[in-house]
């Protein structure tokens, strides 16, 4: 025999899926929403898109450069990390702050943690999250100059939610309608339900997500609300559910950033108990806390309660519980 | 519509439509036959045959070396070259007789019986004697499967035709070219079990085989076919009794615990012929197929025949050929030198041009969980591949690894194509390994 044939262990053959193709997918899945905040706020967004998605392949490149490691851009995850932290800036953003914030998620919370799947938050999260903390005024102001805009007459300066906070449901507030199609206020690509739903759309049909947790996840916010509009004493009232079932980061979230693997649990009954945390604590931020915002730091509380509820939610081995074992 | 079924599982391009319109041919060899002494789980058969002895086909050269083993027949005539350690299908070198082979295949005398005339303890005895093992594949001597401690408390014998195995297609066109054995050797096993009910389990992408046995079956009492949905580990014993039963046994449980007899079709036809014609395990149908080989084929071989010749009388390999497999893509064995035996457990011989393994690159784990999705044993195999990387004893078995089947779902479904049977497999021996010390 001149060649010699390949061994190997069992099995002998591959799913054509990999981590690579997985990423594009998200990627495309997302560029309903990217689009859609183009289009709604204007080529400043392009640039904070552009931007930040570059710097983070950069930064992920520039990491394994100086480690000697292989690089690992070619999987896709730092771009889409990149994409979805440029989702959740405001369209006006001095571009400095997406690439400090790209440095945050890729060097700090991917890599510094042992790169892809070791990371315990979402990194686009902890670093939208560490970015609002630091530059509060600028990450909550959605202005964007008039030369930048598109076609778009919304509401100035407050998103939906923020107006609903302040000043409690008004006939003057944002129309379900309004927000469902997304030309309203707030980030890049947050605004739009629609869009949104088409990207999720995407990623169900090539299973690249199930609906367990972003139904969990919208299903307990929504019970918690309505909860809360019964015991509050302001009586059931279905635009003020919709507000904020539409409103801010909910979808983005819920459909986009919850579903990270990586950052949640591997049990399938963990995804169901992480979904309706995630919804709780969602629903408590908004309700109680000081900021109209939730999503962000829900998901990121929830990161953490991942280890915990694998704990727990551990399946049943099969025939576990019979005869001798 | 069928559609019995379990959790998890997967659909991995098939391939049978290479040849499972193929009629089986028989194949008849030359030179040098090798019979390995252990075809079977338990202990080796021990030689009863010496260097220079002229034996028949169907003459016994082994003898079964305690209760849970099995003898050993040559499938040829002629004269025992001597005994040497030679090389398996499974990599590693078995004690084997070398017979070489006279191509008049002169037969020993086989008695035959009539069921009506044999007792319980004969039927046994006479299964015992032909060698029949499970010859699905895991070779597990069939009369002490078929001998519970309380065998009035079976309730079902399943005859597995499920062929869930990619490419393979043997199984297939026995019960299309042969039903009436599989038919005849489940009468016998009911014969054993006055209780039980006979299930002969076939998947749903063989409606040819599923309506034959429908017909054949259609008069005989405590006796059904039972439809099965096409998926990958369907014909596995847990997930096959899980299917017809909605029976579950764990890893430290035989299925006679939850009343059920299972066996391969080839076996339950093995069956049939030890016990009515007095025929012993001489023969094997296996498939040669794969994109790899010039023309696929099912064969019916004799035992101890040399791989290498088979794949020859197939139209030997095509150019570039990468990877030689012993069975099927997902349980099968691959093969570094094609000079092994066909043995009583060799189901297929699949040659693939390109091997996906080598060329899958491994990427990190990304926590998808699609290995969880797929698992039909329950586990989180990701977490399981991980305390197996880590020499993690202790939270291995914690997390029921043990309890896994290595069936190949979770690698094969890995995006970042770890190997995650393989290491899962691995911690399971030294497990095993550690456990028999103490």
């Amino acid at each position: 025999m001149g060649e010699m044939l390949n061994v190997s262990s069992n099995p002998h053959v591959r799913d054509k899926m990999t981590t690579s193709k997985i990423m594009q997918l998200v990627l495309i899945a997302l560029l309903p929403a990217s689009l859609f905040g183009v289009w709604n706020f204007g080529l400043r967004a392009l640039a904070v898109i552009l931007v930040t998605v570059a710097s983070s392949v950069f930064f992920e490149w520039l990491y394994n450069k100086l480690m000697h490691k292989e690089t690992t851009i070619g999987d896709f995850s730092a771009a889409v990390t990149g994409l979805l932290l440029a989702l959740n800036m405001p369209a006006g953003i001095p571009l400095w702050i997406p690439i400090l914030g790209s440095a945050f998620a890729i060097i700090v919370v991917k890599q510094l943690f042992g790169g892809l799947g070791q990371n315990f938050m979402n990194p686009a999260l902890a670093a939208r999250c560490f970015l609002l903390i630091s530059f509060a005024g600028k990450m909550t102001d959605f202005t964007v100059p008039d030369s930048f805009r598109g076609t778009v007459d919304a509401v100035s300066g407050a998103t939906p939610l923020a107006a609903l906070k302040a000043n409690g449901f008004t006939d003057s507030s944002v129309s379900v309608f309004h927000m469902f199609v997304g030309d309203i206020q707030g980030t890049i690509g947050e605004t739009s339900v629609i869009a949104i739903l088409i990207g999720a759309a995407i990623l169900l049909a090539f299973k690249v997500i199930d609906l367990r947790i972003p139904l969990t996840y919208i299903g307990s916010f929504g019970v918690f609300i309505i909860l809360y509009m019964l015991f509050s004493g302001m009586g059931f009232d279905t635009n003020y559910l919709l507000t904020h079932l539409f409103g801010g980061g909910l979808m983005l979230g819920a459909w986009f950033m919850a579903t990270d693997y990586v950052t949640t649990p591997i049990t399938k009954k963990g995804q169901l108990v992480y979904g309706c945390c995630l919804g709780v604590l969602t629903a408590v931020f908004r309700l109680f806390g000081g900021a109209a915002e939730g999503v962000s730091y829900a998901i990121i509380f929830g990161n953490i309660l991942v280890p915990q509820i694998e704990r727990f939610t551990r399946p049943k081995a099969f025939g576990k519980g019979g005869k001798k074992a | 519509m069928a559609f019995l079924t379990f959790k998890g599982g997967v659909h991995p391009y098939d391939g049978k439509s290479l040849t499972k319109d193929n009629p089986v041919e028989p194949y008849l060899p030359r030179g040098e036959m090798v019979y390995p002494l252990s075809q079977h789980i338990g202990a080796p058969a021990a030689p009863v045959v010496q260097k220079g002895d002229y034996v028949k086909r169907g003459q016994k050269i082994g003898e079964a070396g305690g209760f849970v083993s099995a003898p050993v027949h040559s499938s040829v005539s002629g004269i025992v070259k001597g005994m040497e350690m030679r090389l398996g299908a499974t990599g590693t070198m078995a004690n084997s007789i070398i017979i070489e082979n006279d191509g008049k295949y002169e037969e020993t005398e086989f008695v035959p019986a009539k069921l009506e005339e044999l007792t319980k303890e004969g039927i046994l005895k006479r299964i015992q004697d032909g060698g029949v093992v499970g010859m699905g594949g895991a070779g597990f001597p069939t009369h002490v499967k078929l001998s519970p401690k309380m065998p009035e408390k079976i309730e079902y014998v399943l005859v597995n035709g499920a062929e869930c195995e990619p490419y393979l297609t043997s199984n297939h066109r026995k019960m299309l070219e042969e039903p009436e054995e599989i038919i005849e050797g489940l009468r016998i096993m009911l014969t054993l079990f006055d209780n039980a009910k006979g299930y002969i389990c076939i998947e749903d992408n063989k409606p040819d085989c599923i309506a034959k046995m429908k017909e054949l079956v259609k008069d005989i009492p405590r006796m059904e076919v039972k439809e099965l949905l096409t998926k990958y580990p369907q014909g596995g014993e847990r997930t096959l009794i899980y299917a017809t039963t909605g029976r579950e046994i764990n890893s430290s449980m035989l299925p006679a615990d939850v009343g059920c007899v299972v066996d391969n079709v080839d076996t339950v036809a093995a069956i049939y012929r030890s016990v009515i014609l007095g025929e012993p395990v001489m023969d094997k149908v296996i498939t040669v197929t794969g994109d790899g080989i010039k023309s696929p084929k099912n064969f019916k071989v004799c035992t101890g025949t040399d791989l290498a010749e088979v794949v020859e009388a197939a139209g030997g390999l095509k150019d570039g050929v990468s990877k030689v497999i012993a069975g099927g893509p997902m349980m099968g064995f691959a093969m570094y030198d094609l000079h092994v035996p066909c043995t009583k457990t060799t189901s297929a011989c699949l040659c693939l041009k390109e091997d996906p393994v080598s060329k899958a690159k491994q990427t990190a784990c990304i926590n998808c969980g699609r290995c969880v999705s797929v698992c039909p044993g329950g586990v989180l195999p990701a977490r399981l591949a991980t305390f197996a990387e880590h020499g993690d004893m202790e939270n291995f078995q914690k997390f029921d690894g043990m309890e896994c089947c290595e069936c190949g779902c979770c690698s094969y479904i890995c995006p970042a194509k770890r190997p995650l049977t393989q290491s899962i497999k691995s911690m399971r021996k030294m497990v095993l390994a550690s456990r028999k010390k103490k």
